[in-house]
């Protein structure tokens, strides 16, 4: 095996990670939860439309949702039951508000719709990146991108290196390791299918090294599938948050830097999720659509350990599994460095729920005041894109957001270092997801006002317009009735003319005299007799 | 002595034609003040402002002579934005800062007549003499100049509500520490 040189990012922290915990029982499927919630927007993109309505049979792994647009990616149903309704349900959003979701419940059955595997390698791509889409698959890291339209090359730059990341750098979850130690060679298939797609040189596995049984799996099953994945290679990498972001993971394994507002793609490296690639494999080669995930369970509970989940189980449920403590009084999704608390207990697990951590006082006490900014420097120092998060906190808290801008807030993928060295206890993501909300907002705005504009300045031009057509055809009207005028008045003056165009003009004026007095004769008699000929016949 | 005159004088001519040729080559059409100034305001088109359109305000701010905070769509953001461009003092709109709205017709009253179609600013109304008329909501600045003209008061304007897609993150609040 060769040894690859690795590269660093600059900066990153290292929280406790908090994994053993629930790596101790192998993955168990959930049982069915007592109702089904299935939000149609679960990806980047567009949001689906919905295929069903209420009193609708389903089966297991129907669509209900169907992809709007390239950049979006269908939704299908988890089990097999009635569709109660399609309406607004809470969301698994850090906001607690509702979002359009599909209400199914289960008739216990779990019958499958009619599914086959796919021959995706005799497939043209275009054919299965249709069948992904179709399938739903989405990177299930967090991000939900749809995979299908991270799979095509750069028309210019050769595919170098793919990465699939099964880094998982964020502390407590676990579902990514469990799912390499016990589906490696789904996974490593599943990775298959993108090296075909984008035909890289290199396929380089990535595994933070506080996870040797993951990466020692990997390997057993690499060695299993033999020289048509002589390619691949698992790595492992230094462990430090957050070396699983995939520009962070790209650099360790490649040294690559992708400069801002450049795709991967055009430096010749892609990265997929393994979870995502393993989704992918179960939708060709097994026909089935993306409708559970793994989901880590942990934190405050008695049972920590990794469930199979449908999507749209209610997360209320899911925690229950676990048996939470008395004194859980929340639930985080995600890790405690990126994720969120949820709002809403009863709002569904969905494709980006990787992990429920049930929240108590004890195991994360609450924030310590703010206090002012030292400008120490810690948070630029640990800032893995380089950023300067003391600069950006100045301009943000003041919602000077130009100024923001200036500061690359959009380079920011709001892992939470700086937050978490801040010995001012400052929540500086908080002040940067603020002000990256609000960025985005106003160039939706600005988007908005530009169209309204050119909208105003064609309804301005089109007004315009019909009032020289309009004013055209008065001067016209009037330049014939002068012309007209003209011509009488030229006739008065000289009789000659006016006899010889009297002439002319005469078997046309008797034609019409002659056709006007027939039309009168006709209309005589249906005046005299209206009621021969009654409209009720 | 002569050669110095004809010398400055030469160097006049010369330079003058160059300013001549360049004034017309490069002629800028329009006040690119004023168009700095239109991108800032919000395109509602409101008249608001108590002129016909954002443009003509722009142009009259342009001239000094209008105040920089008529504009309550704008909002004091657009105020301040106004004032770093034009170098004036910030100060409160005049107006009543509304939270954003669309446009609705009331379909079962509508009688069809037109006249809201005519007033909309941005073709945001879609609809034909005796039809149903519709407003298409993405379309719709807010401005309420379909609200007068309608001689059946079928149209009322709706906030936008909040949802998951439009959500924003909060400013973080901060605890005063009790001592």
């Amino acid at each position: 095996m060769s040894v690859l040189q690795l590269f660093k990012f600059k900066g990153g922290v290292k929280p406790a990670t908090n994994k053993t915990q629930s790596v101790t029982q192998p993955i168990t499927t959930a049982p069915m939860p007592s109702v089904l919630a299935v939000p149609l927007h679960q990806s980047v993109g567009g949001t689906p439309r919905p295929l069903v309505q209420a009193g609708d049979k389903v089966l297991k792994g129907q669509k209900i949702g169907e992809a709007d647009g390239w950049v979006s990616a269908a939704v299908h149903a988890p089990t097999s039951g009635t569709v109660r309704e399609v309406t607004l349900y809470p969301a698994a959003h850090p906001s607690g508000l509702s979002a359009s979701s599909v209400i199914i419940e289960p008739d216990g059955e779990d019958r499958w719709i009619e599914h086959a595997p796919v021959d995706y390698k005799n497939l043209a791509p275009e054919r299965i990146r249709t069948l992904l889409q179709e399938a739903g698959v989405v990177g299930m890291g967090g991000a939900v991108f749809p995979t299908h339209a991270k799979t095509q090359a750069s028309r210019t730059v050769p595919m170098e290196e793919m990465i699939i990341n099964g880094a998982e750098c964020e502390p407590f979850i676990t579902c990514d390791d469990l799912l390499m130690r016990e589906r490696a060679e789904e996974v490593l298939r599943g990775a298959g299918i993108f090296r075909d797609l984008l035909m890289p040189t290199r396929v380089l596995i990535g595994i933070e090294d506080n996870k040797p049984e993951a990466a020692a799996a990997m390997r057993v099953a690499l060695e299993k599938l033999g020289p048509d994945f002589a390619e691949f290679e698992v790595v492992a990498v230094p462990t430090l948050y957050p070396a699983g972001g995939a520009k962070q993971l790209i650099r360790v394994l490649t040294g690559k830097e992708v400069p801002n507002g450049t795709r991967s793609t055009d430096m010749g490296v892609q990265c997929f999720n393994v979870a995502t690639v393993y989704s992918a494999w179960r939708a060709l080669v097994h026909g089935e659509p993306l409708i559970s995930r793994i989901v880590t369970v942990t934190g405050n509970v008695e049972e920590p350990r990794n469930y199979e989940v449908l999507i749209g189980a209610p997360m209320s449920e899911v925690l229950a599994l676990g048996q939470p403590n008395a004194d859980t009084d929340g639930i985080l999704m995600g890790g405690p460095m990126m994720g969120f608390l949820v709002p809403d207990m009863s709002a569904p697990v969905v494709k980006a729920t990787n992990c429920l951590i049930a929240h108590s006082p004890a195991l994360f006490p609450p924030n310590e005041p703010e206090m002012p900014c030292i400008r120490c420097g810690s948070c630029a120092e640990v800032c893995p894109h380089e950023l300067q998060p003391f600069e950006l906190y100045w301009h943000a808290r003041s919602k000077n957001f130009d100024k923001v801008k200036s500061f690359y807030i959009n380079d920011c993928i709001e892992c939470g270092c700086c937050s978490f060295v801040c010995p001012s206890h400052i929540p500086l993501v908080q002040y940067f997801r603020f002000a990256k909300s609000e960025i985005w907002a106003q160039n939706q705005d600005k988007r908005n006002a530009d169209e309204a504009k050119s909208r105003f300045e064609f309804k301005q031009y089109r007004e315009e317009r019909d009032k020289q057509e309009k004013a055209e055809k008065l001067a016209k009207a009037a330049a014939v009735q002068a012309a007209k005028k003209a011509a009488e008045a030229a006739a008065a003056s000289s009789g000659e003319t006016t006899e010889a165009t009297a002439i002319e003009a005469d078997p046309k004026k008797a034609a019409i005299a002659a056709a006007m007095a027939r039309a009168a004769a006709q209309r005589a008699p249906a005046i005299a007799t209206p009621s021969a000929t009654p409209l009720s016949e | 002595m002569i050669s110095a005159i004809l010398i400055m004088a030469l160097g006049a001519i010369v330079l003058g034609a160059a300013l001549g040729f360049f004034s017309v080559k490069f002629k800028v059409v329009g006040d690119p003040l004023v168009e700095k100034i239109n991108a800032i305001l919000p395109q509602t088109q409101c008249g608001q402002c108590g002129f016909p359109g954002c443009k003509p305000y722009a142009e009259a701010m342009a001239k000094n002579e209008a105040d920089i905070n008529l504009c309550p769509p704008g909002g004091a953001d657009g105020v301040r934005k106004l004032s770093e461009l034009l170098g004036k003092e910030a100060k409160p709109v005049d107006g009543e800062e509304k939270p954003k709205a669309v446009a609705i017709i009331d379909e079962n009253t509508c009688i069809g007549c037109t006249l809201c179609i005519q007033a909309c600013p941005v073709d945001a109304i879609v609809g034909a003499a005796k039809q149903m008329h519709t407003i298409v909501s993405d379309l719709c600045t807010g401005c309420e100049l379909c609200l007068p003209p309608c001689p059946v008061e079928c149209i009322r304007m709706e906030p936008i509500a909040e949802t998951v897609d439009n959500w924003k993150w909060k400013h973080p609040v901060i605890a005063i520490k009790a001592i």
